[in-house]
């Protein structure tokens, strides 16, 4: 009994783990890109071109940390776009963000079809040449441990280190208080010799990096290939993490963490025989997230410069 | 003057697309031609199945084969209507997505003959349209009867994509083949709420697999992703569904209950060259017509003996001496 308790419990936070991963990454570029003034919407589309290039790199050149860096860059390249639009140009920064969403998923089909003989999706990746599981068979089989973290891939630890590393970066260093700086107030921040521009265009690229990142943590760990609708939802569902987590790295991971540790949850529920239809138990992770957050967070609000184009202003 | 030559201009351009949109049709005969749905013409999947369908019928009927791709839901009534004007004898829709629009455009041209993959209109359904739906009981029912052969642990699970009948379908038919290779046999059942979400379709897997399961059946789209992933990790076995799924793992999915779209595409084919096109019917394909099966790479992991038992179980379906149950009834009736 005690011991059916336990590995439940196991499961339930192996799932936790394995769910939120992919968006403890994009939110984390959501938090970048927001706190330097700029609103990231084109995260799924960003995330959506990084699954791709993740799956179809992993499988030409067999190597899965190239093809975690090259769905970073993949993802940094449509970063760079939503800056062009957005940072250079002053476009509204929603409607470029969207574009960028159908753009991802337009070029990631197009790129699928050229490489895999017309196919809309890639071919699958050997376990080998996926990411690593670096604890795998540390721990005694059928172990509350090893049900957790078997199968838990790098992308997991590596997700985790990167809030670590982004907190760091934002509340510890200097760059990270310009970020801040011009997110709030770019117009004090520019006064003060700070490139407004310069940082902005960083944020954003490097938003596009981590969503990329998180594309490829779905389609080199939690599956092996891409397929059109393999994110479906996720960018946005990452977005609403950044906003509870009051546009804070570790409070986007817990927001993540919540929301994987609902669904496990209700994984853990749909075995049952009960008499409420399953459909209800699939929406307890948007309701227990959206409860939790109501209820326990409280005022959240954005950065002041959030969503506002910055131009300098001509003097003579 | 500038004016003028940009007419010229124009209209030249405008008489040359003209002239090479005609030279299109450069076969006799008769005119076949089907819209895909989102997956596109080489998804893998249904629309794929279904071109090579048509084009067995090129070679064999001499009739001509054309397709349209759609990218999205809206595109649907737009080449509907340009296969509409390039005189095609039947216009297919592949998949029940376009059940509406196929309807619609149906009564509104009522000389032009429709088909649809996967959707039924029942009694309603006009007299130049038919609608072709597939039994996917039967080839579930003979996974199931592999499953329930070839588990050692007498636990396997099944996990579907949403519960709605035609995933229940799968469900149950399963489960009879189960039952009938192995009474004893423990089956887990559970839905995903979703075709997408491949990290939900693992956790669901795992969640199996940890539970003693050792082969799960899928009916879940892209969901399916994750629990065929999950079988690679536990090193375990599943089973695929709509196509031949092995590519996706090649040790561990041990067979695919297959729908043959092309199959059933090119039969109807076949009628409509006899001038027998059966409009305002629904057309079933069972394992009887050959529009469903088992996956032609199941003897690499399948043991032989057991794939002769699943020759003769099939060959009982075909007679009727087996009716496989679809709904939660029919199999509580089936199992006495």
């Amino acid at each position: 009994m005690i011991d059916t308790i336990f590995s439940n419990l196991a499961l339930i936070i192996g799932t936790t783990l394995m769910y939120s991963t992919p968006l403890i990454y994009t939110s984390l570029g959501g938090v970048l890109s927001e706190n330097s003034g700029v609103i990231n919407i084109g995260l799924e589309g960003m995330m959506v071109i990084g699954a791709f290039a993740g799956a179809a790199i992993g499988y030409f050149v067999g190597d899965p940390w190239i093809a975690f860096i090259g769905a970073g860059i993949a993802g940094g390249l449509f970063g760079l776009l939503h800056a062009f639009a957005s940072v250079t140009f002053g476009a509204n920064q929603v409607v470029s963000g969207i574009a960028v969403n159908f753009l991802g998923i337009g070029i990631a089909l197009f790129l699928s079809r050229m490489f895999f003989e017309g196919a809309t999706m890639t071919k699958s990746i050997p376990l080998d040449n996926k990411m690593p599981r670096p604890l795998n068979g540390i721990f005694p089989k059928g172990s509350f441990f090893s049900i957790i973290f078997d199968n838990q891939y790098a992308t997991v630890y590596l997700a985790l280190l990167m809030v670590l590393i982004v907190w760091f970066f934002m509340y510890k260093t200097k760059y990270g208080l310009r970020l801040r700086s011009v997110g709030e107030h770019p117009t004090a921040a520019d006064t003060l010799g700070i490139n407004v521009m310069r940082i902005r265009y960083f944020a954003v690229i490097i938003s596009g990096v981590f969503a990329g990142f998180g594309g490829a943590a779905m389609s080199l760990a939690i599956v092996s290939n891409f397929r059109p609708t393999l994110i479906s939802g996720h960018g946005f569902i990452a977005l609403a993490a950044m906003i509870f987590g009051k546009w804070k790295p570790q409070g986007a991971l817990l927001a993540c963490l919540l929301f994987g540790g609902a669904q496990g949850l209700a994984v853990f529920l749909g075995q049952f025989d009960f008499e409420i239809p399953t459909q209800l138990i699939s929406m307890l992770p948007y309701i227990i997230t959206i409860v939790v957050l109501i209820g326990f967070v409280g005022k959240s609000s954005a950065p002041s410069a959030d969503g506002i184009p910055y131009e300098k202003e001509h003097k003579n | 003057m500038l004016k003028r030559i940009i007419t010229i201009f124009v209209l030249v351009l405008f008489v040359m697309s003209v002239v090479s949109c005609g030279q299109t049709q450069k076969k006799s005969g008769i005119k076949v031609a089907m819209v895909t749905d989102v997956g596109g013409i080489n998804d893998q999947s249904f629309n794929q199945s279904a071109w090579e369908g048509l084009k067995k019928a090129e070679a064999d009927f001499g009739i001509t084969a054309s397709y349209l791709e759609s990218t999205q839901d809206a595109d649907y009534a737009p080449n509907m209507e340009t296969l509409l004007d390039a005189g095609n004898a039947v216009i297919w829709g592949i998949g029940f997505k376009m059940g509406d629009t196929i309807k619609e455009k149906a009564l509104a041209n009522p000389e032009q003959k429709y088909a649809i993959i996967d959707y039924a209109y029942g009694p309603d359904t006009p007299a130049n349209v038919i609608g072709v739906v597939f039994k996917e009981q039967e080839p579930s029912f003979l996974v199931g009867y592999i499953a329930g052969k070839m588990t050692k642990t007498n636990k396997v699970g099944f996990v579907g994509g949403m519960k709605f009948p035609l995933i229940e379908r799968f469900e149950y038919g399963f489960k009879a083949g189960v039952k009938l290779a192995n009474p004893d046999a423990e089956i887990f059942a559970q839905y995903a709420d979703s075709f997408t979400d491949a990290a939900k379709g693992k956790a669901i897997a795992n969640q199996m697999y940890e539970n003693d399961a050792d082969i799960v059946y899928h009916a879940s789209g892209g969901v399916g992703d994750g629990v065929i992933e999950a079988a690679k990790e536990h090193n375990k076995y599943a089973i695929g569904v709509d196509r031949d799924q092995n590519s996706l793992a090649p040790d561990h999915v041990i067979t695919s209950a297959m729908k043959r779209v092309g199959n059933a595409i090119y039969n109807v084919t076949a009628l409509l060259v006899k001038d027998e096109f059966p409009g305002g019917t629904t057309v079933v394909y069972g394992l009887k017509e050959g529009g469903v099966g088992i996956a032609p790479t199941s003897d690499k992991l399948v043991p032989a003996d057991i794939l002769e038992e699943v020759k003769e179980l099939k060959a009982k379906v075909i007679s009727g001496e087996i009716v496989v149950p679809i709904t939660p009834d029919d199999f509580a009736k089936w199992m006495k």
